[in-house]
């Protein structure tokens, strides 16, 4: 049966445990970047030597880790493209926007547990010879930066950052950044910009990969919050037992934000994999079912850019027989397991690991256009296909939602969405914008020509009606 | 003969070269070119390796001149890999042939680097329905000004909508509006309706100009270009955003509402306000100039100029314009007065006549005049126009053809410095006629005894002692000007010339580049190019018979000047070639 299991929030929600530095130490905290700093150079069979540092990331790379924050990339492997000869400082920065909607993990962590995320940090900025870390914070999150900014100072008073950290010979320090207020302040190439005190305005890639030219054009790592204080678990406990928490190739633990329609909206955190859709939703150790009386329509599952399952959906999901052959096994969307891989090969996304459920009462078609307006008013207008494609999508589902649909809508959204992904825009926004309302039209289509259906046939009837109720309904738009 | 003269200021070094076709033809292209900015090597990209294939991809953002930023995406295609086996060795085709892969993904061509043996293809059709949806993209909240709009005829984004566009678009919803006549600045005016937020606009001012100016106010589709609350688009060089706005969102306040395109003659010509002498196109309707802008040349200005350069223009059309010749106040002929004043050079003793020519003037008019100098045995200078110049394109020398008054020995190094004879000649008696060629040699005349001591404070080299009261002793005064001013009031002979914009010619810049240009309009009433009454002069005062084209003469004189030995007038081309100086 599937459970909770507890690694980033151990402590976290513990009765009596405190953001402070002295709860953490209690708690055995910064023994793992003790541990990071003094690990010996090890000799490799062929005469040559392993560094502390490499020795780390060759750990996270055994780990299996992959980024919390929405794309699911190999921690390990980024660490790999880190330009280390360029000779200019390498930065780290920790991505702390937390802005996609449905998704309130990471500020648990920041708010409860600041310590976990600054040993977090100071292994991985250890790990890959960083020097100065940034923490950008979305700017909402005042409080969080305040918790943040108390913590930093604490660790600093106790040498965990600053010069000669604990007599390693290793300086760090660490600052926090207030976010612009601007859901692509957390696409990391945004986010540099930011930073850097401009229009948070993504970078094309190439040039400007972060690896190479990222912050002041210096080589730099971009994580997720959740993703950095996997790494101080690594290294308590090794890369290979990392591996074998959840299942291959979605290791780890992920903390879902369940949110919605049913009983227990919250924070749970599981075993990648080890518990499914299903479990998240009904299972009374999460979401405890939807409310009484309702039936499941929809689950969006990895944040509001992930594509949404109809409930009753299946899929034919590649799984190995007890011979180790490869089968095809058809999966209702309540059965899948929540992970990466999956979630993916049912063509949607654990994305930020958010999972947002919605009941028979939902209107679909309004639940599209909430989200449409957040995209349209988020979209930073650099590129042309979603900067006009954002906007345009909104407008046309505000008009289906205020009595002035088509039945035709249904197509047109799909359309105008279709000119947007795919590597035309310079973000993945894009594919954020558009991956909804393909979907929502795609799975939900009837509702949609019958939105607009309706309003066509009302209009019509207007037309055939006597003069003053024409001018009456004209009055009203 | 020499070989001096050079079109290129730097032989690059070899660049390794890398073969990639783009839509099916091999072609070879150099591993890296210069950035823009830097002018380090850095990969040569997609749109480089197609426009070295003259293969045209279209793009709004890209500038060859600008950084690239990849916003408009305009510029997609699809492009495919030699494919790598899991030895990492190229597969091959049954031919023998590298297998290619076609890459799931597009890519923009303007910042995506080229490597050996990568397939471009530009007109497939997932390419075209890529181009239609941004261009639909960008008409959807486009106002269709065109018949008002004074880009029509030069808008890319006209241009592309029938080139690679659809011609309905679905939209059915209420279009952004945003301000359309936002003053930016003393010169340029912005409609943001028609801006497609290339950013062009904004790279240039601060990466070109150094001006951090301008920036995009807002969110998504309401995004707008504006200004810094408070501070206006203001520096010498605003003007070329209006070149490079590939709609027409910025326009010129001195040129906007004025006149179609479409109707304008465009003359290759050459900026006469100060030494760096950018490339221009006059655009002239009806014997009228109606704009300046800059016209490329790397080894001069590139595609820009500044905005001082740009509107000095007016001038040309001014009504009170000198256009007769004048034998002492009285309406004359070309004829009348040339052989008066032929007879009297004639027998003008050796040492009598001082000529004042000016650096405003041609490398052939120059000429002309030192065979009129050598002839007369006469004492020659020309006025120095000292001003500010920049790190960018202006010079701090405001003539021309400084360059070209030295080369032909019109004046030494200094400019300048016979002028103090001049005066002290025409003082002692000693000097009784004065030919001045385009200066108002009255207006930076101060009395000798007070610019004695002046210059003992500063080194005042365009200020003199030629005044008003002095030019009065003269036996013959002779001035050849454009406008009318007090020099030519006190003149004997008065013979109107002609501006560049009226005649052919070249100058010679201050790195030496020689340019020439062409005539645009015709000179008012009976003003002539000085060259042409020079000619005249020169024949009828030393019995030399040159060439009556300005071909002719260029290459006459080019024998002659040893800095110009080898140069031909066809030779010079539309940007000039560098002399030694
Ligand atoms: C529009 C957009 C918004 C994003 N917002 C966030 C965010 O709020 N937090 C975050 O960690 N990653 C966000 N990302 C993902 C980041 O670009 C980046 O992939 C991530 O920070 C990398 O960290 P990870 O590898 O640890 O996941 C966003 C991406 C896009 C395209
Ligand atoms: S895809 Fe959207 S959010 Fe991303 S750069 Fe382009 S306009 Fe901005
Ligand atoms: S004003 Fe012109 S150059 Fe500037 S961003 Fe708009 S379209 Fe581009
Ligand atoms: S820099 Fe000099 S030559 Fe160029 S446009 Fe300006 S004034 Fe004319
Ligand atoms: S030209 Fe604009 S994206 Fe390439």
């Amino acid at each position: 049966m599937a459970q909770e299991y507890k690694l980033i929030l151990k402590y976290a929600d513990e009765p009596g445990y405190t953001p402070d530095i002295e709860c953490y130490l209690r708690h055995g905290g910064y023994a793992d970047l003790k541990k990071a700093l003094a690990i010996a150079p090890k000799d490799l069979a062929d005469g040559k030597k392993l560094s502390p540092q490499e020795q780390i990331r060759e750990d996270v790379k055994i780990s299996g880790l992959r980024g919390r924050g929405g794309a699911g990339f190999s921690c390990g492997l980024k660490w790999s493209f880190v330009d280390r000869k360029s000779g200019k400082p390498i930065y780290l920065i920790c991505n702390a926007d937390e802005s996609e909607p449905g998704t309130f993990k990471d500020r648990q962590i920041m708010y409860k547990d600041p310590h976990q995320l600054i040993e977090g940090m100071a292994i991985s900025c250890f790990a890959n010879d960083v020097h100065l870390a940034y923490i950008y914070i979305r700017g909402e999150m005042v409080d969080g930066a305040k918790i943040l900014n108390e913590a930093l100072k604490e660790a600093r008073a106790k040498n965990f950052l600053g010069k000669n950290i604990c007599g390693g010979g290793y300086d760090l320090e660490m600052h926090v950044h207030r976010g612009a207020g601007a859901y692509i302040c957390g696409e990391e190439t945004g986010l540099i910009e930011s930073l850097e005190g401009k229009r948070p305005y993504p970078r094309i890639k190439p040039p400007y990969f972060p690896a190479i030219l990222g912050l002041w054009m210096c080589p730099t790592i971009v994580n997720n919050v959740e993703t950095l204080c996997n790494v101080k678990h690594i290294v308590a406990m090794g890369g290979a037992a990392f591996a074998k928490l959840g299942t291959p190739n979605n290791t780890g633990t992920r903390i879902v934000s369940l949110s919605g329609h049913v009983k227990k909206p919250g924070y749970y955190e599981i075993e990648t994999g080890k518990a499914t859709i299903g479990e998240l939703i009904n299972d009374p150790k999460f979401g405890g079912g939807l409310r009484d009386g309702r039936k499941l329509k929809a689950v969006i599952p990895g944040g509001s850019s992930a594509k949404v399952f109809k409930a009753g959906e299946k899929f034919k999901l590649k799984k190995k027989d007890a011979e180790g052959k490869e089968i095809l096994v058809e999966t209702d969307m309540l059965d899948l397991p929540y992970d990466f891989d999956s979630l993916a090969a049912a063509g949607s996304m654990s994305g930020s690991s958010a999972i947002i459920v919605m009941d028979d009462s939902t209107d679909i078609v309004e639940a599209l256009a909430n989200l449409s307006e957040f995209y349209a008013h988020e979209s930073c207008g650099q590129c042309t296909p979603c900067r006009e494609g954002a906007l345009w999508m909104s407008k046309t589902l505000h008009r289906l939602t205020h009595g002035e649909g088509r039945a035709a809508d249904a197509d047109y959204l799909v359309k105008i969405a279709d000119n947007i992904p795919g590597g035309r825009t310079i973000c993945a926004f894009g594919e954020a914008c558009s991956w909804p309302v393909q979907s929502f039209v795609a799975k939900f289509k009837d509702e949609f020509v019958a939105k607009g259906a309706a309003d066509e046939a009302r209009h019509a009837k207007q037309v055939a009606a006597p003069v003053e109720t024409k001018e009456l309904a004209a009055a009203h738009h | 003969m020499s070989t001096a003269a050079t079109t290129e200021i730097k032989p690059a070094p070899p660049v390794e070269k890398i073969k990639v076709k783009v839509d099916g033809r091999e072609i070879e292209v150099p591993k890296t070119m210069a950035d823009p900015i830097s002018g380090k090597p850095i990969p040569t990209t997609m749109i480089q390796a197609c426009e070295l294939a003259k293969q045209e991809v279209p793009h709004y953002c890209y500038h060859p001149k600008l950084p690239v930023v990849g916003n408009c995406r305009m510029c997609l295609v699809e492009y495919g890999m030699p494919a790598m086996g899991p030895d990492r060795k190229p597969v091959l085709n049954a031919d023998g042939s590298p297998k290619i892969s076609k890459m799931p993904r597009p890519a923009i061509s303007c910042a995506t680097p080229v490597s050996p043996g990568m397939e471009i293809y530009t007109n497939t059709p997932g390419v075209k329905q890529m181009r239609e949806g941004v261009l639909e993209s960008l008409l959807i909240n486009h106002p269709l000004d065109c018949p008002i709009c004074d880009q029509a005829g030069e808008c890319k984004l006209q241009e592309y909508s029938v080139d690679y566009g659809q011609s309905a678009s679905r939209f059915v919803e209420a279009k952004v509006h945003k301000p359309k006549a936002v003053d930016l600045g003393p010169r340029i005016m912005l409609d943001a309706e028609r801006c497609i937020l290339c950013t062009r606009c904004i790279r240039f001012t601060r990466d070109i100009a150094g001006d951090d100016a301008l920036g995009i106010v807002n969110r998504g589709s309401y995004n707008t270009i504006a200004t810094f609350p408070g501070l206006p688009f203001d520096n010498n060089y605003t003007l070329n955003t209006v070149d490079i706005c590939p709609v027409g969102a910025l326009t010129s306040k001195d040129f906007r509402f004025k006149m179609r395109v479409w109707f304008l003659k465009e003359t290759k010509s050459v900026c006469t306000s100060c030494a760096t002498g950018c490339n221009i196109i006059i655009g002239s309707r009806e014997e009228k100039i109606q704009r300046y802008t800059p016209r490329e040349n790397d080894a001069v200005n590139g595609p820009w100029m500044c905005d001082a350069g740009r509107l000095n223009y007016k001038w040309i059309g001014r009504e009170d314009r000198l256009k007769d010749v004048l034998v002492r106040g009285q309406k004359s002929t070309w004829t009348a007065a040339l052989n008066e004043i032929s007879d009297k050079l004639k027998k003008a003793p050796a040492g009598s006549v001082a000529i004042i020519a000016s650096a405003r003037q041609t490398n052939e008019e120059l000429w002309l005049i030192s065979k009129l100098k050598a002839k007369l045995g006469a004492i020659s200078d020309s006025i120095p126009r000292d001003g500010k110049g920049d790190k960018i394109l202006v010079s701090a020398d405001k003539n021309p053809n400084t360059n070209g008054a030295r080369l032909t020995g019109i004046c030494f190094t200094e400019m300048g410095i016979n002028l103090v004879k001049i005066s002290d000649g025409i003082a002692s008696g000693k000097i009784k006629t004065l030919i001045v060629f385009g200066e108002n040699i009255v207006k930076r005349a101060v009395a000798n005894e007070k610019l004695r001591e002046r210059e003992t404070i500063s080194e005042v080299v365009d200020e003199h002692g030629i005044t008003a009261e002095l030019l009065q002793k003269l036996d013959t005064l002779i001035v050849s000007d454009i406008l009318p001013n007090e020099t030519t009031k006190l003149a004997h002979y008065v013979l109107p010339g002609a501006a560049h914009a009226e005649k052919r010619g070249s100058f010679t810049n201050t790195k030496g580049r020689v340019q020439k240009f062409m005539k645009a309009v015709e000179a008012p009433g009976d003003a002539r190019a000085e060259w042409e009454f020079l000619h005249d002069l020169v024949h009828n005062v030393t019995g030399q018979n040159g060439f009556v084209t300005i071909e002719g003469l260029f290459n006459q004189m080019a024998k002659e000047v040893p800095a110009f030995n080898g140069v031909t007038w066809q030779a010079l081309g539309d940007t000039g070639l560098t002399v030694q100086i």
